[in-house]
């Protein structure tokens, strides 16, 4: 008899006062009695549509039966067919507009809370797990993988399994991608990343950091001199965007990607650390995404006392998690929406010292579905901040595209690929993640990596 | 990996320093850069690549130490490895088609200026080299300068070595005595770029500065290294780090470049209190 009861079981969290001063993870988990519990109130039904909302194919209704069994050895070997990064995915993915958004116990009540479950038996199996990673066996191809974020990682954990030998080319000093340098402790812990790193090398892949791809060495490089018969660029979409409006060069302006970058990836917010940031009181946080609530809730960690997100859309429009959103207003983020910066002010030191705003209202909806934003005519206000973080968006690297001829891109930069296997203008070079669509979510660009390690595998034993 | 295969010391505060890096020998242009870290939790310290070495497959840098991170670098030794090292990154210097030019180094940016005057004159430029340095224990690089000049130029803030005076007296000097150029190439402290464009601008002689900001990744990704050049916003790591002259925004690239001096003070004080307690350990 299944669990009828409306709601999730709760998930246990750091007060929102304390954590507010903490690194530390946010949630902490379920317990075994809390999964099992949860996993009864998944009705195992027959067309279960949580299954076709998840991009990588998870086969859902199958792990959670699994947990409500108490098997949780065998609930992490479903998950594992399908994923090898299930303790991110557990935390980072979208839920709401995913598995979980297609839950029938989400008609009359919340959904079964799919994500907290894949998360408790990622990290059940991360503490409990005996046996090492298996080694495929090799089968004589080399591929590499260009930028080690999810949607690298993903494939090079499929074709891995597949026996092929794995090279994750990475840029910068620590594996990782945005799971390191954009994605803050608190929500993704990063020797949890580590140790998903740890299980691809244990898997035989071969991690090379420091590897500037289109610097050191170009595609072409890698594979007519160095024997790499398919390439993936996976490379992100890592180039931030400004505003354009006067002042943006103030110090003290920063780009969310810079922000997080320096507490993240750098650790400036340990006391030891030689990468400084930033101390701020007053902090604005411009944009609405998740990247944007990431860094407000940095800032609030490093001690500012007030941190605003400036958003020129509405509460509804918000493109952040609603769980992200719920935890920074718990923990004291003010949301000035319908607003936009239209001028960052400087005192004579070139420090800022404050914004010029101006209040939005909706309009018709624009090409991305959404209502445009109109500036209301005289509305100006001045809004005093010592600390901008710009959170408006990125676009894909521009250094592949420049050093790889025949590599296909559109207006915005990004990688043009033949549908979704990734196949891009170059024979034998797959591409996927942000760097094909622009700033995404984690979950699409491992689906991307993973349907491009099914189209790598059916390329090369063809060929 | 990374292997230090020499150090020598140029100066009391200017070190020489191979690194062994194939990869990156191979690849390296004169006015690339490259992005190093001396220990596991070091900060990331960006350095212009002073020379390659394609026999023993190094990677020359030259560094001043100013703070924690170089003192930290400093401290290592031949035979000891750097954590990290990674290039080469931002654009090589346009030097094709230049036939005279005029390079004007200053202080630890000779280190810089000078394989810029090398390549000029392996390519066959008439090259006239200015540097200048705050007085004579302080003069790195002239035996090499001498090598691949024309006409070498030193200067010296207090007359102890070469001419008394400022690289860019010395460089109007030459322009006022009839001397042209193609380009100008200043690299050394901003201010001084600053006053040595504001004097080529009125000759109207095409001048490049070497930027040097603020960054940490070095491939974009930041946006930390930004300048206004002709009222665009520019990354050094990638549109750089060389641009036109006339179009650099000094003064705002000096307000960027003093961001963290507070920061930096301190961590400076802590290395050397650490340094101290490690000295007085030993003895």
């Amino acid at each position: 008899m299944p669990n009828m009861d409306p709601k999730k079981c709760p998930m246990p969290s750091q007060d929102p006062i304390v954590r507010a001063k903490n690194f530390g993870e946010v949630a902490l988990g379920y317990t075994a009695e809390m999964a099992v519990e949860e996993a009864t109130r998944c009705l195992d039904c027959k067309h279960s549509p949580c299954h076709s909302g998840c991009p990588v194919g998870i086969d859902i209704p199958a792990f959670i039966k699994k947990v409500a069994e108490e098997d949780f050895t065998g609930a992490y070997e479903v998950l594992a067919r399908s994923t090898t990064l299930a303790a991110v995915c557990g935390r980072v993915c979208p839920q709401e507009s995913q598995c979980e958004g297609k839950c029938v116990r989400g008609i009359r009540g919340e959904p079964v809370a799919i994500g907290r479950l894949e998360r408790f038996v990622a990290d059940w199996h991360r503490t409990h797990a005996t046996e090492a990673p298996q080694k495929a066996v090799p089968n004589g191809h080399k591929v590499a993988v260009v930028g080690s974020g999810p949607s690298g990682l993903t494939c090079a954990g499929d074709l891995a399994k597949l026996g092929y030998a794995v090279t994750v080319f990475e840029a910068l000093h620590t594996p990782g991608g945005v799971l390191v340098y954009g994605i803050p402790e608190f929500r993704l812990p990063k020797a949890l990343v580590q140790s998903e790193i740890d299980t691809l090398t244990a898997m035989g892949v071969e991690f090379q950091t420091n590897m500037v791809i289109g610097k050191v060495l170009t595609v072409d490089e890698l594979m007519e001199d160095l024997g790499f018969e398919a390439v993936y660029l996976a490379s992100g979409a890592g180039l931030p965007s400004f505003m354009g409006i006067p002042g943006e060069s103030l110090n003290g302006v920063y780009s969310a990607n810079e922000y997080l970058t320096r507490v993240n990836l750098m650790k400036a917010y340990l006391p030891d650390s030689r990468t400084p940031i930033a101390k701020s009181k007053k902090v604005a946080v411009v944009g609405g995404g998740n990247v944007a609530m990431d860094a407000a809730r940095c800032a609030k960690r490093l001690g500012a006392e007030e941190v605003t997100i400036v958003y020129r859309r509405g509460m509804e429009e918000l493109p952040a998690r609603k769980e992200e959103v719920e935890h920074a207003m718990e923990e004291g983020i003010v949301f000035q929406l319908l607003t936009n910066p239209v001028e960052v002010l400087g005192d004579e030191k070139g420090y800022v010292k404050g914004m010029t705003c101006i209040e939005m209202e909706l309009g018709a909806p624009d090409t991305s579905g959404r209502r445009r934003p109109i500036p209301k005519a005289g509305s100006e206000f001045t809004l005093e901040v010592d600390t901008m973080i710009m959170s408006i968006g990125t676009s894909p690297n521009p250094l592949l595209r420049n050093t790889t001829p025949g590599l296909d891109t559109d207006r915005r930069g990004c990688i043009i690929t033949d549908g979704a296997d990734g196949l891009t203008s170059r024979p034998g070079v797959y591409a996927g993640g942000d760097a094909v669509t622009g700033a995404a979510t984690v979950i699409l660009a491992m689906g991307a990596g993973k349907q491009a390690a099914a189209a790598i595998h059916k390329y090369l034993q063809s060929k | 990996m990374f292997r230090i295969l020499e150090k020598e010391a140029l100066n009391p505060t200017v070190t020489r320093m191979s690194v062994e890096a194939p990869l990156i020998a191979r690849k390296a242009k004169p006015g690339q850069f490259v992005i190093l870290r001396a220990g596991e939790n070091s900060e990331r310290i960006p350095l212009t690549v002073a020379g390659c070495d394609q026999a023993n497959r190094s990677v020359t840098v030259i560094f001043q130490v100013v703070g924690a991170g170089t003192m930290e670098l400093n401290a290592l030794n031949v035979g000891d490895c750097l954590h990290d090292f990674v290039g080469p990154l931002g654009r090589a210097s346009e030097l094709n088609g230049l036939k005279k030019v005029c390079v004007v180094g200053g202080g630890v940016g000779c280190a810089i200026a000078l394989p810029l005057a090398q390549a000029l004159h392996d390519q066959g430029s008439t090259v006239h080299s200015v540097v200048g340095f705050r007085n004579k224990d302080l003069v790195i690089l002239e035996k090499e300068f001498a090598a691949c000049s024309d006409k070498l130029v030193g200067m010296s803030d207090d007359g102890s070595w070469g001419e008394k005076g400022l690289v860019t007296a010395a460089l109007e000097s030459l322009i006022q005595a009839g001397e042209t150029y193609d380009q100008v190439i200043a690299i050394g402290p901003l201010v001084r770029m600053k006053f040595v464009t504001a004097g080529t601008k009125k000759s109207n002689i095409p001048t490049v500065g070497s930027m040097n900001p603020i960054m940490i990744d070095g491939t974009g990704m930041c946006g930390g290294c930004r300048l206004t050049v002709g009222g665009e916003t520019k990354f050094a790591c990638v549109d750089g780090p060389d641009f036109d002259g006339f179009q650099v925004d000094f003064d705002e690239a000096l307000h960027r470049g003093s961001m963290y001096r507070d920061f930096e003070a301190h961590a400076r004080e802590a290395e050397c209190n650490l340094f101290n307690q490690e000295v007085e350990n030993d003895a």
